[in-house]
């Protein structure tokens, strides 16, 4: 069987990801990841190549923004032997949790993280399916900053690097 | 087949990890919390092992996952597994063509869609929950799956509320699960 590089296995990635024209709305072209869902082998390579990157630093906590973070963060998690943190919008999470204002194209969202998931001194990535605007993330860096976590990464499958 | 695992080692630390967080959503209601499960590697771990060794031998193609904590277990077992992962969600959400469920809550309704395409008449799915209580999400994802002309094999969820009865809103579809909780 012939070897794989990596860079066959980030190209088979990215063919499997649909783009859907005019979602949420006209003009933006919305990177869907359920289809790469649909191919085994390119979902494990995806995570693979976060557990290569990963494995040996020293991870303890793997958070994930909800809710396509929730889909590669747990694998991640479970292969690099860290915990897993949903990092959730407002009213989902049940017990006390500390908050995160950020901004939207028009308007404010929060984002919210159980009290006591992490601890100081702990090193963190964050994931989710796709950076735009960064927001989300920052949102989520701040809430583990906050409480004195180190966030070692941030690690997405798809960067709109025109969004800045 | 259907029943839960109290004789296995395992099935003790998940049930105390499992954190039981009284009156939310709302006044009487004790919400049962998983993420505590999650903060312990090994013991979600256990978890997820628990679910692949029970379904790696069965010819599931599919693992769909409810949204949204049935998307923090479903896509572990569906890697372990060698199946497709898809996820199942609240209304707009998936930005292409879909099929929508409705399904009866307490109060009023909700609504859960696949998008069209995912499933085929040729697989076995398995669909996973974190809960199941009256059991109408976990019907409206097999009417999802069986639509699209798949076979729904089982319902796995770590935890079952069975003084609701969701066991039998499944359409003698048999139910696996890892814990109860009686109130």
């Amino acid at each position: 069987m012939a070897s794989e590089n990596v860079e066959d296995q980030i190209q088979k990635i990215s063919s499997v990801i649909r783009v859907i024209p005019d979602f949420p709305k006209p003009g933006i072209m919305f990177q869907d990841i359920s289809t790469l869902l649909l191919d085994p082998k390119a979902f494990k390579d995806s995570i693979d190549l976060f557990v290569e990157r990963y494995k040996d630093r020293n991870i303890s906590v793997v958070a994930g923004i909800e809710a396509r973070g929730f889909i590669f963060g747990p694998p991640i998690a479970l292969a690099i032997g860290a915990k897993f943190v949903p990092m959730r919008k407002p009213g989902k999470l049940p017990g006390a949790v500390i908050r995160e204002e950020y901004p939207l194209e028009y308007g404010k969202d929060i984002m919210e993280m159980h009290v006591g998931a992490v601890n100081a001194g702990e090193r963190a990535i964050v994931v989710d399916d796709l950076i735009a605007t960064g927001g989300t993330l920052r949102a989520a860096l701040n809430l583990l900053e906050s409480v004195g976590v180190e966030v070692v990464e941030c690690a997405c499958l798809i960067e709109l690097p025109e969004l800045k | 087949m259907s029943g839960f695992r109290e004789e296995d080692p395992r099935i003790n630390s998940i049930r105390t990890k499992i954190r039981v967080v009284p009156n939310f959503p709302k006044q009487g209601i004790d919400f049962l919390d998983i993420t505590t499960l999650l903060l312990d590697p090994k013991v979600f771990k256990n978890t997820i092992d628990m679910f692949v060794e029970r379904y790696k031998n069965k010819n599931i193609s599919v693992v769909a996952g409810i949204e949204a904590r049935g998307f923090i277990f479903g896509p572990p077992i569906a890697l372990a597994i060698g199946a497709k992962f898809v996820p199942l969600r609240k209304p707009r959400k998936l930005p292409g063509e879909v099929i929508s469920e409705e399904y009866t809550l307490e109060y009023g309704s909700d609504c859960l869609e696949m998008h069209v395409g995912a499933v085929q008449h040729s697989d076995r799915a398995l669909v996973v929950d974190d809960l199941v209580a009256t059991g109408g999400t976990l019907c409206a994802a097999m009417n999802l799956l069986e639509r699209a002309g798949a076979e729904v094999v089982e319902c796995a969820c770590v935890i079952e509320l069975p003084a609701l009865k969701g066991r039998e809103r499944l359409n003698g579809k048999p139910l696996y699960i890892l814990v109860e909780y009686h109130s």
